[in-house]
């Protein structure tokens, strides 16, 4: 417990100095002379307070939901592989969102709402088709990414049939990224991911139970079919509302709880450390594209996929090793 | 004493078509140890799940004092009745304490709280099992003795009244098997509680058990007393075997000696 109250606190500050780095000198303008000063409203608080802080704070946002996501999809189905971008929620939130956008001329929280509906409905798919007398986490994961390609498919589909400029603002959905939000929009996000926030409160004693398997938390007082239930929901409105302002920045999700749990060294889905990782893994790669390879400015998404990638096949690799032949 | 009465009424289960038990009426002894023997496929464990509400009967019902448990509140049942399944699963890291105080979910508050009556729980958990030394390890590091020892510390934090456990000494070797079974008396001599379990070793069913349930093909055979229960017929019956039953010289329970092809009495 005091280990985890200790690495959060890391995590914090990690966050903290990434984000003053961000302001310094993340992308668009000159570097101001004073970070501190300009937050305060002095000369350039135009670049910092206009076009940096807002893209940082959603950032936040939207790493910490989909940490969140991550984790609790990767606990409920025991496997780590089980991450909403790996298994097609996210890419459901992104094609209903870019659908409702594209078709529907749809903007604002009519876009989450739509990206929610979206992922929800992946979620209920990938659950039917894999439930056989319960759920198999590899026969879940395995559809899912099935269920994955298609909605992608779906996505590239609704992109091309778009006349150029609309397609221009749809592009976010198809890799990730951040640029510039209004202020409007980053509130809904926020008064959503606390929403959301709260309803995982009395939720998390059952998660816990459940990684001890459906037999022995039903022999502790769970109704599992309830509290799967539940749990998926909040899961993916976590992951809707991230993809919904960012779209899919992938691998997020994926990385963010093994990391929490490797340093905080518990057997805990620790959430709130998994929120703090997820927001360091975000910001730190939005500050990577937009200043790392010099005026080519990058997508968060591009960046996340660089890092998370080689993560997902060194966890294969491993498991194949470990598992022999199978 | 606990004064809990845990009943079957004329239960059938399947799964999809098939139909493992059938019109089967039970009542567990109150304060008592019930051990429930058969071969593969009997429907012992189906048994067992169903009365731990992991399975839901297609016809009859189980009822916790006259009221079925489906009816209760998840958490208010847990309180009375425990459950170790045949493998549980530990979490990847988990340390013995962390696991033990998981047992204690169905007297926590919403949020998940923990009291201090929780940690007195876990003490005396960790005590009754001889686990105190292993608090801080994790459970990957343990042998299989230990490590069963540890889940049933996890049921005894849950102080619930009837505990049903699920072949409790599969995987275990004989040392370990009667070391877990001895555990499984304390708790029934000390706090009373009353004990449900499947085993595979019809020697060992007969010397831990008050009370003793011989199934085959989804019925009840035989049940009684380990001496009213064990007989040459009734083996026979239940598992197709033959055999010689003598007195177990060590606890005077009956003893089942098998008959094979190649050794007989002569």
């Amino acid at each position: 417990m005091k280990r985890y109250i200790l690495v959060s606190g890391a995590f914090l500050v990690v966050l903290l100095a990434l984000a003053f780095l961000s302001l310094a000198i993340g992308g668009f303008g000159d570097p101001p002379s004073n970070v501190l000063s300009a937050l305060a409203g002095g000369d350039d608080r135009f670049t910092v307070v206009r076009l940096r802080l807002p893209r940082l704070v959603l950032a936040v946002l939207v790493g910490a939901c989909l940490g969140i996501a991550g984790t609790v999809f990767q606990t409920l189905l025991g496997n780590p592989l089980a991450s909403p971008d790996l298994i097609g929620v996210s890419q459901g939130a992104s094609a209903a969102a870019a659908g409702a956008f594209l078709l529907g001329g749809l903007s604002g929280p009519a876009v989450s709402v739509a990206a929610f509906a979206g992922a929800l409905v992946v979620a209920a798919i990938i659950t039917v088709l894999s439930w056989r007398n319960g759920i198999s986490s590899y026969r879940f994961v395995l559809i899912g990414i099935g269920i994955a390609f298609l909605v992608q498919a779906f996505l590239g589909y609704l992109l091309t049939r778009a006349d150029l400029k609309e397609a221009q603002g749809a592009l976010v959905w198809l890799v990730g990224s951040i640029g510039t939000p209004g202020w409007d929009e980053i509130g809904i996000t926020a008064i959503l991911a606390g929403v959301l926030a709260l309803s995982m409160l009395p939720l998390r004693p059952a998660l816990r139970m459940l990684q001890l398997g459906d037999d022995t938390a039903t022999g502790l007082g769970v109704s599992v079919t309830r509290s799967r239930a539940l749990l998926t929901v909040v899961a993916v409105g976590f992951a809707a509302i991230a993809v919904a302002v960012a779209g899919p920045v992938l691998f997020v999700a994926f990385v963010a709880g093994p990391i929490a749990r490797r340093v905080v060294r518990s057997s805990e889905a620790s959430l709130v450390a998994s929120a703090l990782v997820g927001a360091v893994v975000v910001v730190a790669a939005d500050f990577l594209g937009q200043r790392a390879l010099g005026d080519a400015r990058v997508p968060v998404g591009v960046v996340t996929s660089l890092v998370g990638a080689p993560y997902l096949l060194w966890l294969l690799a491993r498991d194949n090793r470990s598992r022999g032949t199978a | 004493m606990t004064n809990h009465e845990l009943r079957a009424e004329g239960i059938t289960v399947g799964y999809d078509e098939r139909e493992v038990l059938s019109m089967l009426d039970l009542t567990v002894p109150d304060g008592k140890t019930t051990v429930i023997v058969g071969p593969n496929a009997c429907g012992k464990s189906t048994l067992l799940r169903t009365l731990a509400r992991l399975l839901r009967p297609t016809g009859g019902v189980v009822s916790l004092d006259q009221r079925p448990v489906q009816q209760y509140r998840g958490k208010h049942l847990a309180t009375i009745l425990g459950l170790l399944p045949q493998q549980p699963i530990a979490p990847d890291g988990i340390t013995v304490s962390d696991l033990v105080a998981r047992g204690r979910y169905p007297r926590q508050g919403l949020l998940g709280q923990r009291t201090a009556a929780d940690s007195a729980a876990v003490a005396a958990a960790l005590l009754a099992t001889d686990t105190v030394d292993l608090a801080d390890r994790r459970i990957e590091e343990l042998s299989g003795g230990q490590r069963q020892r540890v889940w049933i510390a996890m049921a005894l934090a849950q102080q619930a009244d009837i505990l049903l456990l699920d072949e409790p000494t599969t995987f275990l070797d004989v040392t370990h098997q009667i070391e877990v079974l001895d555990l499984l008396v304390d708790l029934n001599r000390r706090e009373g509680t009353t004990i449900v379990m499947v085993l595979h070793d019809l020697n060992l069913a007969a010397r831990y058990a008050d009370h003793l349930i011989v199934m085959s093909a989804g019925r009840i055979v035989a049940q009684g007393t380990p001496r009213e229960v064990i007989t040459t017929e009734i083996v026979r019956e239940s598992f197709a075997l033959e055999s010689t039953i003598i007195e177990d010289p060590v606890s005077a329970s009956p003893m089942v000696v098998p008959i094979g092809r190649f050794h007989s009495p002569s």
